[in-house]
């Protein structure tokens, strides 16, 4: 056999084996796009429909009207670009300090930052929810909504690692023309640091767009609700609205795929920059 | 402008004592080149007289000021790194500017010194471009562009030619023994070769182990080492070393017996101390100082292993079999084949004597 026939076999052999575990990883937000089309009692109809009905915008606007959706996805957007932004400065800083400085307990600082990715969120949440809803009062607040997961101590190591890797004589170059350190830090570094940060941006932006729990915990009034805490309230004692969730889940999923296929180079480029060398 | 005093310079990494006390004085515009094998502490003395270092004893003065504490930037220093290390996201005017740009430096200033630089270096064409766009030679070039635009007391480099080529390297070496020239400013310069040491050098100081072997201008290390480490490290081909036994002494002369080389016999003059008859010492010869056989002095049979013929010069190979081989460089011996039957002359005047410590015997 050729290499050319080896090479064809292999490929057809890889086919076989991805295409199903592809179809079965697309089927439910296929069938998500298609129950968001339809009426609530066309989801429940006992053969499985596949493909897409016409209800779609009917089913956006009950759903605005329940839940005022627009306003939720904007208080979405907001938290998420905010948050993404000052995780982004923060950890960067972070991580600058760690890849940079030579200080007295570091590694304990360390240690400490690595032991906190151990630890599971649910472990967290009850105390960070007593603390800033009862001790802060803060419940309902935008800093509440922010702040409380800034510190991303994945995101810290991340940018740790990017920083160590940067030749050293850089930073020393710019030194000995007086540059000063922080300056060197935004000049410098970050804009170095580019692949790795686009990376981390889609990771947060993601993170804290699709965060369910800690909001749905601190924001009770309805002014306050990201849009998968206001989808979650569809789910109502009585009636569930599915075609209005499916529906929100689409608007909610379409932007994140879209993003993640224009940024997909940025995001595979950074997340291997921590690989190789 | 600015001369360079080191006094008793001490540098420990953790409980280890990399640099031990070294003193050494740089006067204003001279060109001063550290040499040394690699590890011995040239790149970590350069970085203490630039300031990215601690200094753990000693001082530094730079222009009759002690700088110990002074900031790098505040030094009147600028340096080019082996790496070149150039800001990768940036073109090459801003490369350049970068400095006086995060400094505040005057706009019109900042334009002026980068033409200038430019000009000089001749990189005007790239300004434009990014390093990623530009061969090794002339990244090096910008870097060294970059230390220009500081217009600097000292220049220090480290290392700054030894990612080129061999052609490019004497090309940006003669370059950078003119920058010298046209700036007259003091250059500190560090490398391993020492063909760049001997061609740029007003002075070399030549490192082992963080202590200094000897300083002195080049053809003075070259004709009269202090030791046997820097007759070994100056000078290509190596000096040649033969084990020796004093067999006599007297008249301010020595009679020593080559070990291995056949047990040949030859006086060298000799004014110091006379070690005591039966002692081992090392002879060292130039290459280069070999003569024809039976042209007087000490004739050496030779079992020739290898001849290189580079046209001028020829080099011998010879004795490897003995365990001490030797290297021969003659003019005019393009005949010279592979064998035994040859011979070769020791100029008796010519030979440097060692200690079994590796000091120099006069
Ligand atoms: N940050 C450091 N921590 C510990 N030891 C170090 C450090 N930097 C250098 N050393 C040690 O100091 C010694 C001298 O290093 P240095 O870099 O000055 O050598 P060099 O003469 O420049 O060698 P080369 O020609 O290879 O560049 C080496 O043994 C090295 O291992
Ligand atoms: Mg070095």
């Amino acid at each position: 056999m050729s290499k050319s026939q080896r090479d064809r076999l292999q490929s057809i052999l890889l086919h076989l084996v991805l295409t199903p575990l592809a179809i079965i990883w697309v089927f439910p937000l296929w069938m998500m796009a298609v129950f968001s089309t339809m009426p609530d009692h066309g989801i429940f109809s006992p053969d499985l429909q596949l493909w897409f009905s016409d209800q779609f915008i009917a089913n956006i606007t009950n759903m605005q009207a329940d839940t005022d959706f627009v306003h939720a996805l904007s208080v979405s957007v907001g938290v998420a670009l905010i948050y993404t932004v000052l995780s982004v400065f923060l950890t960067s800083m972070a991580g600058w300090a760690l890849a940079r400085y030579e200080f007295i307990g570091k590694p304990i600082v360390i240690a400490i930052i690595l032991g906190t990715i151990t630890l599971p969120y649910f472990v967290v949440v009850i105390p960070q929810f007593v603390m800033v809803a009862r001790d802060f009062r803060l419940s309902n607040t935008w800093i509440a909504l922010i702040v409380p997961p800034l510190f991303n101590s994945l995101g810290v190591l991340f940018m740790r690692q990017a920083f160590s890797m940067m030749p050293a004589d850089l930073f020393d170059a710019a030194r000995v023309e007086g540059v000063k350190e922080w300056k060197i830090y935004l000049h410098i570094a970050l804009p170095l640091a580019r692949p790795t940060i686009a990376a981390l941006s889609i990771i947060l932006f993601l993170a804290s767009w699709n965060n369910y729990l800690w909001p749905l915990l601190i924001a009770t009034d309805r002014s306050m609700f990201t849009a998968p805490v206001a989808l979650g309230s569809l789910i109502g004692l009585t009636k569930v609205s599915w075609g209005g969730i499916m529906a929100g889940a689409v608007l909610l999923t379409a932007p994140m795929l879209v993003v993640f296929v224009l940024l997909q180079r940025h995001f595979i480029a950074g997340i291997a920059a921590g690989a190789i060398k | 402008m600015a001369g360079v005093a080191l006094n008793n310079v001490v540098k420990n990494f953790g409980s280890v004592e990399i640099v031990h006390g070294v003193s050494l004085d740089v006067t204003d515009g001279e060109f001063v080149v550290f040499v040394g094998p690699s590890g011995c502490g040239k790149s970590t003395l350069l970085r203490m007289i630039a300031g990215l270092e601690d200094i753990s004893g000693g001082d530094i003065d730079i222009g009759g000021k002690m700088v110990n504490d002074v900031e790098p930037a505040d030094r009147g220093i600028a340096m080019v790194f082996q790496s070149y290390a150039l800001y990768p996201h940036m073109t090459v005017e801003q490369n350049l500017s970068f400095g006086l740009r995060m400094n505040g430096n005057d706009k019109a200033d900042t334009a002026r010194r980068v033409a200038n630089a430019a000009r000089i270096l001749q990189i005007e064409p790239l300004l434009q471009r990014r390093p990623k766009q530009l061969s090794g030679g002339q990244r090096q070039r910008v870097a060294i562009g970059r230390a220009i635009v500081r217009e600097p007391q000292v220049f220090l480099f480290d290392e700054p030619l030894s990612n080129l080529d061999a052609e490019l390297r004497v090309q940006m070496r003669v370059e950078i023994a003119r920058l010298h020239k046209e700036l007259g400013t003091t250059m500190i310069y560090v490398t391993h070769d020492q063909t760049e040491a001997m061609t740029l050098a007003d002075k070399i100081v030549v490192l082992r182990d963080g202590i200094i072997e000897q300083v002195g201008c080049p053809l003075d290390l070259y004709d009269d080492p202090a030791n046997q480490f820097v007759a070994g490290f100056i000078g290509s081909p190596k000096m040649n070393f033969m084990a020796a036994t004093v067999v006599a002494s007297g008249n301010g002369s020595l009679t020593v017996e080559l070990d291995k080389q056949g047990r040949a016999r030859l006086a060298a003059p000799l004014q110091g101390a006379v070690p005591a008859v039966g002692s081992k010492l090392t002879v060292g010869v130039r290459p280069e100082h070999f003569g024809a056989a039976g042209a007087g002095g000490t004739d050496i049979a030779l079992d020739i292993d290898v001849a290189e013929h580079l046209g001028s010069t020829s080099y011998i190979y010879a004795n490897t079999g003995s365990g001490e081989q030797l290297v021969i460089e003659r003019e005019e011996s393009r005949h010279v084949v592979r064998g035994v039957g040859a011979s070769a002359s020791i100029d008796a005047g010519r030979v440097y004597l060692f200690d079994i410590t590796g000091k120099r015997l006069r």
